[in-house]
C-alpha cells in the first residue's frame, strides 16, 4: 500500500470524522437511504394509497395501458398494475427484511464459533462447503414441494441459502481477530469464551457486518423475485415484484408496463441497496475509504 | 569532494502531497550535487521528508503530489522530461534499492522473470543473454551460484538474500547512481553489516555514486562522503558526516548525535530532543526546529538561509561552533 | 504440486456428498407419492402400491439409503420415472445446453470484466472510472429474469436479431445454435462481468499500491507492462474467487433463463423433475451438477497454483 508508506513518511493521523457523519456526507448514501425509505413508506401505506385491489381479475379492462384509472395499467387478468407494484413491494421487502435477520443471526452465531474453535470450524466449512454446492433450486423447488408455494417457504429457503456466504465473511474476520493480542491478552487472564466472543469479538465485526447485511438485503429482494418469476416464490395469494413479472414474457411485444413497471420498482430497491452497502464499506473502513 | 560535473544536481526541490484535500509541503528548497563515485547521505527522523526526496528524483512521487524544482541528471533536466522518457532514467539511469526488499519484490514472478524483464527492456538483450547476465549479477551480490535462484520466488528466500537480489536488481542495468532507502532497515542487526558491506565493495568495485538515505549518522559516517540532515522537509546541515558527528552546528544535529547512544555509557548520559516533530502542514514559521530548539529566540521567527558555518553549511541563526563534549 | 492436487481432491469429496444426502433426504421426506403421481388420479390403491414396491419406496428409509448410495457409487442412477429412459443417456443433452451457455457467459464475463475492472483501476476517480463504477453497480442490481425480458424486447421483438427463444443443438448448425444462445449469454454474463468488473476494479487498486510496483516502475519498465504483467498478475488472484462462483453459479442451472427462453437445460429439467417426483432424475441431475462443480474447484485450484506459488508450497 504506497497510501500506508505514504503517512509512514507523512506522519499524519487521518481527519477523525466519524462514519456516520462520513457516511451522511456520501452523496451517493444519502440518495439510496431516501430511495429506500421512500420504497418502505409506499409499501407500509399501499392500502392507502389505491383502492384497487391488487389481486382482483377484471377481464373487461385486460392490458389497458396507463391511463388515470390505472397509472401503471392493467395486466393480462385486468388487475391494476399500480396496485400490484405497491402491494408486491410489501411482500418483497417484508421477504428482503426477515431473510437478512434470519440468515445473518444464524451466520453471526455459526461463524463466531467456528471462527473460534478449530475443530468445529473443520467440520462447519466443509458443510458450508457441500451447501454451496447443492443448487439452490433444488432447495427451493423441494421447500416449495414441502411447504406449498408461500411466503414462508420462500423466506425459509432463501435464508438457508444466504448463510453460508455471511458465515465465511464473520468466520475470516474472526480468525484474524482472534489472533490480536488483545485476544491472546483476554484469553490468558482467563476471560471466559462466551465473553471474549460477546463482548470482544462481536462489537468487532459489527462494520463488516452492517455491510453484509445490505447486500444480503439486496440479494434476498433478488432471489424472491427469481423464485416468484419461475413459480416457486410467494404463492396465488400474495404479490410480488417478481411474481408480478411472471406472465410479461408473453405480453413483451404489446404491453410494455407489465414489464417496466414492477422491474423498474425491483431494479431501484437493488439498485439502492447496492449503493448504501457500498457506501457503508466506504465510511467504516477507512483503509477503503481512503482510496 | 571532485571537480568532476556532477553526476546528480538537485536545485530548489519542493514536494507537496494533498492531504485532506489541501496541498501540504513535506520537503522545501532542497538542494544537492552528486560527483561520479561519490556517496552522499540524507540524514534525518522518520517524516522528515527523505524518502520523499528520494521518490522525487526517480520521478515516482505518490498520487497527487506535485513536484518542483531542478533535479539534472548528468547534465540532463529530468523535470521537463515526457512521462514516457522519464521512466526510462530508472534502471539505466539511476537504481533504486528500497527498504522492505520482501514487499518491494514481486510475489507472484520469480526473481529471474523480474530481473530479465529489466535487462532485455533497458538493454535490448536476448531472453538467454539476459538470463545469463542475471545469474552472473547474483553471483556477483555474494549468492551462492549452486542455488537455481532465477526459478525462485521471494518468499522462498531469506531477507539478507531478498535485499542482495534487490541490489543486484538496482546495479543490473548499468545505473551511474544508486539511491538506496535504508537499505538495512528492515534486516536482522547481523544481516545489516553484511548487507553494508556488500553495498560498500559494490560502490568500490564499479565506482557507483550512491545517494544513501538513512537515520543514522554514525552507520552513514562510515562510508559517506558528505552528509545532509533534513529536519521537517528543510535540509538544515550538510557537510562530511563526521564533521556532524564531532563537530555540529545545527542545534537539530547536535541532539541527534547527543540521542546516541554509546556503549558503556549510562542510560542517563543520554539526551533525547524535547518535544516532538511537527506534523505535517503545521511547520512553524521561521525555523522549523525552533519549538524545540534551546537556542531559540525573536530572529528564529525569519527562516534562515543556508549558511557556511566552518567547513558546513548550516540553516541556522545561532549555530554551535565547538566540539561535542 | 502433486500432494497439492491429492489434498485438494480429499476436501472435495464433502461438496458431493453434502449436496446428495441433502436431496435424497429432501426427496423422500417431502410429501406426496411419486407412485401415485406417475399412475395419476385413476389409480387404484393396489396398483400404487405395487409400483411402489417395485420402485423400492415401501422399504425403510435406512435400507433406503443403503440402496441409494450403492447406486449412486456404481453410477446406476436409474431409469426417469417420466421420460421412461435411463438418467444416464437423459442427462448429457440437458447437461449440454446449460454447459454451452454457462461457458459464454463465463467468457464474457471474465473477458469484459477484467478489462474494464483494470481500465477503471487505471483512471482511478477519472471520468471514465466514475463511469464504469455507476454502470457496475447497475449492473450488479439487475435481475438477470428482467435484463432477459428487456434483451428479447430490443434484439428479437423490435430488431429482429436473434430468435425469441428455443434451442438449436451445436449439431444442427454452429450459427443457429450460437443465435439461440446468444441472449442467455448476454443476459446472464452482463451481471456476472459487472461483478467481475468490480473485483477486478478494488483488487487492481490494491496492487497499484504495493512496493514491487514501484519497484516495477523504479527498473524503468514501461506502464504498459507494469500493469499487464506485474499487476494485473497478482491483482487476478482474488477475481479467480469471483469467477469460480459465478462459474458454478451458471453451472447450478440459470433456471429462470431456461425459462424464459425455453431452453432444455439442467435447471429446467431439475425443477420439472423435483415436480414431477422423478427422483432419479433430480439425483442423477444434483450428481451430475456436483460432480461439475467439483471438477470447477479442481480447475480454480489449479488455476490458483498457476497464479500464485506461494499456493504451490501448500
Amino acid at each position: 500500500m504506497t497510501m500506508a508508506a505514504t503517512d509512514a513518511m507523512l506522519d499524519t493521523p487521518p481527519t477523525p470524522a466519524g462514519p456516520w457523519r462520513r457516511l451522511l456526507r456520501n452523496r451517493t448514501a444519502v440518495f439510496a437511504i431516501s430511495v429506500l425509505a421512500a420504497l418502505a413508506v409506499l409499501a407500509l401505506a399501499a392500502p392507502y394509497l389505491t383502492n384497487a385491489q391488487p389481486l382482483r381479475i377484471s377481464p373487461g379492462i385486460r392490458l389497458k395501458p396507463p391511463r388515470p384509472q390505472n397509472w401503471f395499467g392493467t395486466d393480462h387478468l385486468g388487475r391494476d398494475m399500480f396496485a400490484l407494484v405497491l402491494f408486491g413491494g410489501r411482500t418483497s421487502l417484508l421477504v428482503g427484511l426477515l431473510v437478512t435477520l434470519i440468515s445473518m443471526s444464524v451466520a453471526i452465531t455459526l461463524g463466531l464459533v467456528a471462527g473460534f474453535y478449530r475443530r468445529v470450524d473443520m467440520v462447519l466449512m466443509r458443510l458450508v462447503d457441500g451447501l454451496m454446492a447443492f443448487p439452490s433450486i433444488v432447495l427451493a423447488t423441494a421447500a416449495a414441494g414441502y411447504l406449498g408455494p408461500s411466503v414462508t417457504t420462500v423466506i425459509v429457503a432463501l435464508s438457508i441459502v444466504l448463510i453460508a456466504p455471511v458465515l465465511r465473511v464473520v468466520r475470516g474476520q474472526i480468525l484474524v481477530l482472534r489472533e490480536l493480542p488483545m485476544i491472546e491478552a483476554a484469553r490468558a487472564v482467563g476471560v471466559p469464551d462466551r465473553r471474549i466472543l460477546a463482548r470482544y469479538l462481536l462489537p468487532a465485526i459489527m462494520s463488516p457486518l452492517l455491510v453484509q447485511a445490505s447486500f444480503i438485503f439486496s440479494a434476498a429482494v433478488l432471489g424472491e423475485a427469481a423464485l416468484s418469476f419461475v413459480g416457486l416464490g410467494v404463492g396465488a395469494r400474495d404479490v410480488s415484484w417478481g411474481s408480478a413479472l411472471a406472465e410479461a414474457r408473453n405480453y413483451i411485444q404489446n404491453a410494455w408496463w407489465i414489464v417496466v413497471f414492477p422491474g423498474a420498482a425491483l431494479v431501484l430497491t437493488i439498485l439502492s441497496l447496492n449503493l448504501l452497502g457500498d457506501a457503508l464499506r466506504d465510511s467504516l473502513d477507512p483503509r477503503l475509504a481512503r482510496r | 569532494m571532485t571537480d568532476q560535473a556532477p553526476i546528480l544536481e538537485v536545485r530548489d526541490l519542493s514536494v507537496s502531497l494533498p492531504i485532506s484535500g489541501r496541498m501540504v509541503p513535506v520537503v522545501t528548497d532542497l538542494s544537492m550535487s552528486i560527483s561520479p563515485g561519490e556517496a552522499v547521505a540524507l540524514v534525518g527522523e522518520s517524516g522528515c521528508g527523505k524518502s520523499m526526496t528520494a521518490r522525487a528524483i526517480i520521478g515516482l512521487p505518490p498520487p497527487g503530489a506535485v513536484v518542483s524544482g531542478s533535479i539534472r541528471l548528468e547534465g540532463r533536466e529530468l523535470t521537463t522530461l515526457s512521462p514516457r522518457e522519464r521512466r526510462r532514467v530508472g534502471g539505466r539511469g539511476i537504481g533504486f534499492i528500497f527498504q522492505e526488499p520482501m514487499t518491494s519484490l514481486h510475489p507472484t514472478l520469480s526473481i529471474g522473470q523480474q530481473m530479465t524483464d529489466a535487462l532485455r527492456y533497458n538493454l535490448n538483450l536476448p531472453t538467454r543473454v539476459a538470463r545469463d547476465r542475471a545469474r552472473e549479477l547474483l553471483a556477483r551480490v555474494g549468492l551462492p551460484k549452486e542455488r537455481d535462484l532465477l526459478n525462485a520466488y521471494v518468499h522462498e528466500l531469506s531477507g539478507g538474500m531478498r535485499q542482495r537480489v534487490m541490489i543486484a536488481m538496482a546495479i543490473s542495468c548499468n545505473p551511474k547512481l544508486v539511491i538506496a532507502d535504508e537499505p538495512t532497515t528492515a534486516l536482522d542487526v547481523t544481516i545489516q553489516a553484511q548487507v553494508l558491506e556488500l553495498l560498500i565493495a559494490m560502490r568500490a568495485e564499479i565506482g557507483l555514486a550512491m545517494l544513501y538515505i538513512s537515520h543514522d549518522l554514525e552507520v552513514v559516517a562510515e562510508f559517506c562522503d558528505r552528509a545532509i540532515v533534513m529536519y521537517a522537509g528543510d535540509q538544515v546541515e550538510a557537510g562530511t558526516p563526521v564533521e556532524c558527528l564531532k563537530m555540529p552546528h545545527h542545534p537539530y544535529t547536535r541532539g541527534l548525535v547527543d540521542a546516541i547512544p554509546h556503549a558503556g555509557e549510562a542510560r542517563a548520559r543520554l539526551s533525547p530532543i524535547p518535544g516532538q516533530v511537527p506534523s505535517l502542514g503545521s511547520w512553524p514559521r521561521g525555523c522549523r526546529f525552533q519549538p524545540r530548539c534551546p537556542r531559540q529566540d525573536d530572529r528564529c521567527a525569519t527562516r534562515p538561509e543556508l549558511a557556511t558555518v566552518v567547513r558546513s553549511e548550516v540553516r541556522c541563526w545561532h549555530p554551535l561552533v565547538g566540539e561535542v563534549s | 504440486m502433486l500432494r497439492f492436487l491429492g489434498q485438494r481432491l480429499l476436501l472435495m469429496i464433502p461438496t458431493v456428498v453434502v449436496p446428495l444426502v441433502l436431496v435424497f433426504l429432501l426427496l423422500r421426506l417431502a410429501p406426496g407419492d411419486p407412485a401415485a403421481q406417475i399412475l395419476g388420479d385413476q389409480a387404484s390403491p393396489s396398483e400404487i402400491a405395487a409400483l411402489r414396491s417395485e420402485m423400492g419406496l415401501d422399504l425403510p428409509l435406512p435400507v433406503q439409503f443403503v440402496l441409494w448410495a450403492k447406486n449412486i457409487v456404481t453410477l446406476k442412477l436409474g431409469t426417469s420415472f417420466f421420460f421412461k429412459q435411463p438418467v444416464i443417456d437423459l442427462l448429457p443433452q440437458y447437461a449440454l445446453v446449460t454447459l454451452q451457455i454457462a461457458l459464454a457467459a463465463l467468457f464474457l464475463a471474465v473477458a469484459l470484466g477484467s478489462i474494464l475492472g483494470v481500465v477503471a483501476a487505471i483512471n482511478k476517480d477519472g471520468v471514465l472510472d466514475r463511469g464504469l463504477v455507476g454502470v457496475a453497480v447497475l449492473g450488479i442490481s439487475l435481475p438477470e429474469f428482467w435484463l432477459a425480458l428487456l434483451l428479447i424486447f430490443l434484439f428479437a421483438v423490435t430488431l429482429r436479431w436473434f430468435p425469441v427463444s428455443g434451442y438449436v443443438p451445436p449439431a444442427d448448425g454452429l450459427l443457429a445454435s450460437a443465435a439461440t444462445i446468444a441472449l442467455p449469454a448476454l443476459a446472464l454474463g452482463i451481471r456476472q462481468s459487472a461483478l467481475i468488473t468490480r473485483m477486478m476494479r478494488s483488487s487492481m487498486l490494491d496492487v497499484l499500491g504495493e512496493p514491487y510496483i514501484v519497484t516495477a516502475r523504479a527498473q524503468g519498465l514501461p506502464e504498459a507492462m507494469v500493469i499487464g504483467r506485474y499487476a494485473v498478475r497478482t491483482a487476478a488472484i482474488p477475481v479467480v474467487t469471483v469467477a469460480g462462483l459465478s462459474a458454478s453459479y451458471l453451472l447450478s442451472g440459470a433456471v429462470s433463463i431456461e425459462l424464459i427462453f425455453s431452453l432444455p437445460g439442467l435447471g429446467k429439467l431439475l425443477i420439472d423433475a423435483v415436480a414431477r417426483r422423478d427422483y432419479p432424475v433430480v439425483e442423477g441431475a444434483v450428481l451430475l451438477i456436483a460432480l461439475m462443480l467439483a471438477a470447477l474447484n479442481l480447475i480454480i485450484d489449479v488455476v490458483y497454483a498457476l497464479l500464485d506459488p506461494r499456493v504451490r508450497m501448500g
